[in-house]
């Protein structure tokens, strides 16, 4: 149990000759005191201590270098160069170069410190007690004193009105800064409640946008099997809201042959085995779009939520607490991919004031 | 006498006469009548259609049956085209090796003859995408690195990652890393979807996207340097948070464990 002390370290059992510590075999418990003083080697030989000297000094010199060297590199390095370096490969040289450099600049100080402090500074073991934390009783009593003194003086107890307005005044002072909590930004009203498809109507459908063309798809342009991504018409990556906007309208376009599709309600809402699913996750909104076309399933990347795409979107796995909404789609008169009405319930994750 | 025997005829003139004739008989018949015949059935395309036919019956038929037409354990091939045949085969995913959640790429064991053959006779099965001609993946608009890397966050990067270099999809499957991937499989593989990639027809991508994209995906899997240093699979600061615990402070604390383990004391006990 004791092999990893050293020797001095264990009170003293074998009556050896370094014999100050206080060995009392009746208590095994009783302070063993300091071990004996070791001198090093620096201590007592004055040529080991000039090397150690030499040795400390050579790396704040090294250090030197090593600043100099990254000044040099940072004139001298062109920003675009770029070097093959074994492990790394192709990086660029400027970076490398006023990394290696700060990096053996900083080491060389901290190296030479703890060479310094381990061969040349002063070794010997220095006991510091405590002082108590308590104070001694007569300025314990003083101080009591004097607060029921001044107590008594400001009339805090006597004066009970005082006293009771200004508690009052205390706690009303923190709701002024539960009122500014209201600039936290405006309510969102509706707003998590609709996307930009909330502007189609029967009437006035709107198109479905490829986000590759920029152009409206029609039924024969998705295949089975493929992936493309959609948002309505009228909204343009220059808009200046476009970031907003797209977070809530962003479509996964997929067609699945109209008899793999398990659920009737969302084989009509689609065209055709044409589905158009949100590709928002309902978990906290990471767009979902890891579509596997044989399984038909869409993976989250976030949280792993995997949905079955063939299945209204079912959750099969992970976090997610409910399907992914579907936008009810069909053809206009030019026989282009439109939706005729916002989704049927809000996109993205729950929030509390969701219906449903 | 003489008179005679000038104008007397060998006694094997008959027989000459009709060896010739039979001979003009056949060699007229063979060069004319089945003339056209043949010139269909040594033209290059049903060649290659009838050696690809026999090297599917060998590597491809066990699962995909022997006229294409799929079976339990294999899908029917008819209308996959000949870009699918050239993708699976050419990147060593078919013939597969075993069944199991993802078919892995392995080294190919065709000639690139004998991938066209099979590619043809697949091909023949039912219209489909076919191999790209090098000019239909190769960019040589100056931005195809800029457009193709926009569209290859929007389409790709979902799983392929933001640097191509692959990850993790439901129950075992993945999407591969796309280094050192050629330019022509890349483009066949957005055309035909293999496994359980989904396609990025032309009717929704067109060939100039794809272009661009096979551009983005060769530089940033190729050319790109890193100019910080190590790239640690490009996978974010998850890697390299990761690196940094582990070798960077693992680095200091065995720097530490080295200093108090060796003793300046002159006496070493």
């Amino acid at each position: 149990m004791s092999h990893d002390i050293s020797e001095e370290n264990l009170p003293e059992s074998h009556g050896d000759s370094h014999g100050h510590a206080v060995a009392v075999h009746d208590d095994p418990f009783a302070d063993p005191g300091l071990p004996v003083h070791e001198p090093r080697r620096t201590d007592i030989d004055e040529r080991a201590a000039k090397r150690a000297e030499r040795q400390v000094s050579l790396m704040f010199v090294v250090s030197m270098l090593a600043t100099i060297g990254f000044i040099a590199s940072y004139v001298v390095l062109d920003i675009d160069k770029i070097v093959y370096i074994f492990p790394l490969g192709h990086v660029s040289a400027l970076n490398f170069a006023l990394g290696l450099t700060l990096g053996v600049a900083l080491f060389c100080i901290g190296a030479g410190a703890v060479h310094w402090a381990r061969t040349l500074m002063s070794d010997h073991e220095l006991p510091a007690e405590r002082h108590p934390i308590e104070a001694d009783d007569e300025v314990r009593a003083d101080v009591i004193e004097q607060f029921r003194t001044g107590a008594a003086e400001s009339g805090f107890g006597r004066r009970k009105m005082i006293r009771n307005t200004l508690i009052g005044s205390m706690a009303m002072v923190p709701l002024s800064g539960v009122v500014l909590l209201r600039d936290l930004g405006p309510m969102p009203q509706q707003k998590l409640n609709h996307t930009g498809w909330e502007a189609a109507t029967v009437q006035k459908p709107l198109q479905l946008i490829n986000m590759n063309t920029n152009e409206p798809m029609k039924p024969e342009d998705v295949l089975v099997g493929s992936l493309t991504f959609a948002k309505p018409e009228g909204l343009e990556e220059d808009a200046e809201d476009f970031q907003v906007q797209i977070a809530k309208d962003a479509l996964m376009l997929i067609r699945i042959a109209p008899e793999d599709i398990k659920d009737s309600t969302s084989r009509d809402k689609g065209f055709e085995g044409i589905l158009a699913y949100s590709k928002i996750c309902t978990h906290v909104g990471c767009p979902i779009s890891l579509y596997e076309q044989q399984t038909h399933h869409a993976l989250c990347p976030c949280h792993q939520s995997t949905f079955d795409l063939a299945d209204g979107a079912r959750v099969i796995f992970g976090p997610a607490g409910h399907p992914l909404p579907q936008l009810k789609i069909t053809t206009d008169e030019q026989g282009f991919l439109v939706a005729t009405g916002d989704f049927d319930e809000p996109v993205g994750p729950s929030f509390w004031e969701r219906k449903r | 006498m003489k008179k005679l025997s000038a104008r007397r005829r060998h006694p094997l003139a008959a027989l000459v006469v009709l060896l010739l004739a039979l001979a003009a008989t056949g060699g007229l018949y063979a060069a004319f009548a089945p003339a056209e015949k043949a010139q269909a059935d040594t033209s290059a395309q049903s060649l290659a259609i009838d050696e690809g036919k026999k090297l599917f019956a060998v590597g491809c038929s066990s699962c995909h049956g022997l006229n294409g037409q799929g079976s339990s354990d294999g899908p029917s091939l008819v209308g996959v085209g000949s870009a699918a045949v050239d993708f699976q085969v050419g990147t060593g995913r078919m013939p597969a090796q075993q069944p199991g959640a993802q078919v892995p790429s392995k080294k190919n064991i065709y000639s690139q003859t004998q991938i066209d053959q099979m590619a043809a006779f697949v091909a023949s099965l039912g219209p489909g995408p076919v191999i790209p001609t090098e000019e239909q993946y190769t960019a040589t608009d100056a931005n195809a690195v800029a457009k193709g890397g926009e569209l290859f966050r929007t389409n790709c990067a979902q799983c392929h990652n933001f640097a191509g270099q692959g990850g993790a999809l439901t129950k075992g499957k993945y999407a591969p890393s796309l280094d050192g991937v050629d330019p022509k499989h890349i483009y066949e593989a957005m055309q035909t979807g293999p496994q359980n990639m989904p396609s990025f027809p032309d009717t929704t991508m067109p060939e100039e996207q794809k272009k661009q994209i096979v551009a983005f995906v060769r530089h940033t899997t190729n050319d790109e340097p890193n100019p910080g240093g190590l790239a640690l699979g490009s996978l974010g600061p998850v890697t390299e948070g990761l690196f940094g615990w582990i070798f960077g402070l693992g680095a200091l604390i065995a720097v530490a464990i080295w200093v108090a383990a060796h003793t300046t004391k002159a006496k070493k006990s």
